[in-house]
C-alpha cells in the first residue's frame, strides 16, 4: 500500500535505520528521509532530502515527490540533542503542526504513523497499575518531554479529524532501550553508582531498539489506525534492573530529589527532568493488549530480555553477577555447605 | 549432600572448605598448616557452631538456601508480574517477618478457608477495622498459609498508600495494588483472588466506641468489578484487629495538616513513643463466608444501580452477621 513514505527525523539513528529498514522493505518504492542537518549514518536506499520541519518548505517536498506515507519520527526526547529545550519543544510542536499541516492540504497522503511515548500517561500515585490506550492520565504531564508528546498527539487527532480518509497510526512507546540507543535513561543505568528515589520503588516497562522500529515498520506497510501502546512483555522494577546492571543504588530522600537532579544536570552525569522523576518515583505500567490484537505486533523481546541486551552490553558495575556468585560460593565453602536443588542456570556474566 | 558439596567446594578454596577437618591433613595440600589458615579453620567451626545451635539440625540447607536468596535479590534474578508483585520477597520475607504475629501474638484462627475457591479468581470482601491495616497483611497470610494451593491474596489499597515512601514499595511488592475498577478487574480477569476492604478509613480510623459496627461500603464499586467479571463474592468476617489498636482519640487538625485521614492516639501509641506501635495481644478470628455467586446476572448487570446496592447490603448484612456471631464465640479479647 505504501510506495512513497517520507521519514522525518533521519539525522538521528533510530530515524536513519529506519529509513534504512524501510528502504529494504519490497512494499515501499521509494523512501525520502528529512531532517535539518545531514545524516550521519548510512541511509541505503532512502534519499535524504533537507528540509527543516518548522519551515513550510515541507510542503513542498511532499507535492513535489507525492508522498502517500508520512512517517513522523522526529519527536526529539533530550534537549541536548535539539541544543535547549526551547529549540526542543519547537521543534517538537511546531514542527508536528507544520509537517501535519502540509499533509492536511495534500490529497496524496493516504496514511500518517506518529512515533510517541509513554510519557503521556505520566506517572503518579493514583495511576491504575497497567494504563489502556483509552484511559486519560491521571495527572498530565506538566513539562518537557513529555508535555509535548501530549501536544503533539494533540495535533495528530485534530489532524485526524479534518482528514478521516487519512489512516493515522500514533504508536506510544516504553523506552527504548538496547546495546545501541543512547537515552537519557540508558545514561541512568550507567552511572557507577546510580541514584533513586528512597522508599519508592517503580515499575519499568522498555522497549527492544529493534521492536520499535519493527513496531514502525509494521505501521507503515500495514493498514491498522488508531493508537497504540507498544512495549515488551512484562515488567522490571527499577531495583532490580539497577541490580541487573550489577551496580549500587543510592536511595536520596524525596525532598531532596530535586537538589539532587539539578547537580547531576549540572554535572552533565544524567538529566532528570521533572517528568522523569516522577516516572523514576511511581513508575507506569501500559497494557499492549491493543498491539497484539489490533495492530498484529508481536515484540521479539520482554521487557527483561531487552533490558539484558543492554546490560551486557556494558561493563557490570561493583555488584556484578560474577562478583555475588564468588562471595556466595566463598561463604558457603567458609561454613562448608551447599545447596544441591539450586541447580539454576547461570543467568548471565 | 555433605559429599558433593565437598566435590564442589575443593577448587574454590582448596583443602580448607572440607566438612570434617581431617580431610585437610591430607598432605598432597603440600605445606603445612600456617597460622592464618588455622584461624580461618577455627572461626568456620566456630560459625557452624552457632548456626547449628541456632537454625537447628537442618541448618545447612537453611544457610544455603538463605545465601541462594541473597544472591538472587542482589542481582535481580527475581520475577515480578505486571502489577510489581514480587512473590519471592513476599514469600520469604514479609510472610516470614509478619507469621510470629500471626501465629503467637495474635493467634489467628481461620474458618471456612473451603469457601474460597482452589483456583480462578474470587473476590474477598472484608470488614476493616484497627487503625493500621494489619487486618489485609493477617487476611493474606490466613489465605496463603490455610489454603490448599497457597494462594495469594491481591488487596486493594488506598491512593495514600502509593504516595508514602515505604510503605508504597511494600505494598506493591506485597501485591497489592490501587483500589480502583480497572486493576481490580484486571486481577480478577486473570483469575487472581482479590481482597476489598470497602469500608477504606471510614472502617479503618472508627473510634474504639463503634467497634464492630460496619460503616458505609463505599459505592458498591467492588460489586460491580464482581459482576463484570463474573467471579464470586466471597464474604469475610475479621474480629480482633479492633482491639490490636483500639483508637481512643483522633488528634484531627494536625492530621489534617499532616494530610493523612486520622492521628490515632491507642492506650500506647503517642505515650509509650514507638513502642506504642506494637499492636495490643488481641484474639483474631479470620472467617470466610459462603461465597456469593455473581454467575446468573450478565455482564450489564453491573449497570444496574438497584442490583448492586442489593448485592452489596446483603454482602455487607452477611458480614455484619458473622462479626456478631464470632464475638459471642470468642471467649475473651485478648
Amino acid at each position: 500500500m505504501a510506495r512513497v513514505v517520507l521519514v522525518t527525523g533521519v539525522s538521528r539513528d533510530l530515524g536513519s535505520r529506519f529509513a534504512r529498514l524501510l528502504a529494504a522493505d519490497p512494499a515501499v518504492d521509494r523512501v525520502l528521509g528529512v531532517d535539518v542537518v545531514p545524516p550521519r549514518h548510512d541511509l541505503g536506499g532512502a534519499e535524504f532530502v533537507r528540509v527543516d520541519l518548522r519551515s513550510p518548505v515541507v510542503s513542498r517536498v511532499l507535492a513535489r515527490e507525492e508522498v502517500d506515507t508520512v512517517a513522523h519520527l522526529n519527536v526529539i526526547s533530550t534537549p541536548q540533542h535539539a541544543g535547549g529545550r526551547a529549540t526542543m519543544k519547537e521543534i517538537n510542536v511546531i514542527g508536528t503542526m507544520q509537517l501535519l499541516a502540509a499533509c492536511q492540504r495534500l490529497p496524496s497522503v493516504r496514511k500518517v504513523v506518529v512515533k510517541s511515548s509513554t510519557t503521556v500517561y505520566g506517572a503518579s500515585p493514583d495511576d491504575p497499575a497497567m494504563f489502556t490506550e483509552d484511559m486519560e492520565p491521571r495527572s498530565s504531564p506538566q513539562s518537557g518531554f513529555a508535555k509535548d508528546a501530549v501536544e503533539v498527539e494533540g495535533y495528530v487527532r485534530g489532524f485526524a479529524r479534518r482528514r478521516p480518509d487519512v489512516a493515522v497510526t500514533t504508536l506510544r512507546f516504553a523506552n527504548v532501550i538496547g546495546s545501541r540507543v543512547r537515552t537519557p535513561m540508558t545514561r541512568y543505568f550507567t552511572m557507577p553508582v546510580v541514584p533513586t528515589v528512597l522508599g519508592f520503588d517503580a515499575r519499568l516497562q522498555f522497549t527492544h531498539e529493534d521492536d520499535l522500529l519493527e513496531a514502525l515498520r509494521h505501521a507503515t506497510v500495514s493498514q491498522a489506525p488508531g493508537t497504540f501502546n507498544i512495549a515488551g512483555d512484562g515488567i522490571l522494577m527499577l531495583s532490580q534492573a539497577i541490580r541487573r546492571m550489577g551496580r549500587p543504588a543510592a536511595p536520596v530522600p524525596a525532598f531532596a530529589v530535586a537538589t539532587f537532579g539539578q547537580a547531576f544536570r549540572a554535572a552533565r552525569l544524567a538529566d532528570f527532568t521533572p517528568e522523569q522523576l516522577s516516572y523514576l518515583t511511581y513508575g507506569r505500567g501500559v497494557d499492549t493488549t491493543r498491539m497484539r490484537e489490533e495492530l498484529g505486533f508481536k515484540p521479539t523481546y520482554t521487557t527483561a530480555e531487552a533490558f539484558e541486551t543492554f546490560a551486557s552490553a556494558h561493563e557490570p558495575g561493583l555488584m556484578s553477577d560474577e562478583r555475588i556468585r564468588n562471595a556466595e560460593d566463598g561463604i558457603a565453602a567458609f561454613l562448608g555447605v551447599r545447596d544441591a536443588s539450586e541447580g539454576v542456570p547461570q543467568r548471565h556474566g | 549432600m555433605a559429599d558433593s558439596s565437598e566435590a564442589k567446594v575443593i577448587p574454590i578454596r582448596g583443602h580448607h572448605a572440607g566438612a570434617n577437618a581431617g580431610s585437610s591433613e591430607v598432605p598432597d595440600a603440600g605445606a603445612a598448616h600456617s597460622i592464618p589458615d588455622t584461624l580461618r579453620d577455627t572461626a568456620g567451626a566456630l560459625a557452624k557452631g552457632i548456626a547449628s545451635r541456632f537454625l537447628g539440625d537442618d541448618w545447612q540447607g537453611k544457610v544455603a538456601a538463605g545465601l541462594a536468596f541473597t544472591r538472587r535479590r542482589l542481582t535481580g534474578d527475581y520475577q515480578v508480574d505486571d502489577l510489581g508483585f514480587d512473590p519471592d520477597l513476599t514469600e520469604n520475607v514479609l510472610m516470614a517477618l509478619l507469621r510470629p504475629l500471626y501465629q503467637s501474638w495474635f493467634r489467628v484462627e481461620v474458618r471456612g478457608i473451603e469457601n474460597i475457591p482452589e483456583v480462578g479468581g474470587a473476590l474477598i470482601v472484608a470488614n476493616h477495622s484497627g487503625t493500621l491495616p494489619l487486618d489485609g497483611l493477617m487476611t493474606h497470610l490466613a489465605v496463603h498459609d490455610t489454603h490448599p494451593n497457597r494462594r495469594h491474596v491481591r488487596m486493594l489499597g488506598a491512593d495514600l498508600v502509593f504516595r508514602m515512601p515505604f510503605i508504597s514499595e511494600l505494598a506493591r511488592k506485597g501485591g497489592t495494588t490501587l483500589a480502583c475498577n480497572e486493576d481490580a478487574e484486571r486481577l480478577l480477569t486473570s483469575g487472581e483472588l482479590v481482597a476489598v476492604f470497602p469500608e477504606g478509613y471510614k472502617g479503618l480510623g472508627k473510634p474504639f466506641s463503634e467497634r464492630y459496627k460496619l460503616q458505609r461500603f463505599g459505592r458498591g464499586g467492588f460489586v460491580a468489578a464482581a459482576l463484570r467479571t463474573g467471579v464470586p463474592i466471597v464474604p469475610c468476617s475479621i474480629v480482633g484487629a479492633e482491639e490490636a489498636y483500639p483508637l481512643l482519640g483522633n488528634v484531627e487538625p494536625l492530621a489534617r495538616l499532616l494530610g493523612v485521614p486520622y492521628l490515632p492516639i491507642t492506650p500506647t501509641l503517642p505515650w509509650l513513643g514507638p513502642l506504642g506501635l506494637i499492636p495490643l495481644p488481641s484474639k483474631w478470628i479470620i472467617a470466610f463466608g459462603e461465597p456469593v455467586s455473581t454467575e446468573a446476572y450478565d455482564s450489564d448487570a453491573a449497570e444496574d444501580p438497584m442490583l448492586v446496592f442489593d448485592l452489596t447490603d446483603q454482602v455487607r448484612e452477611t458480614i455484619q452477621h458473622t462479626l456478631y456471631a464470632l464475638l459471642l464465640d470468642r471467649p475473651d479479647a485478648f
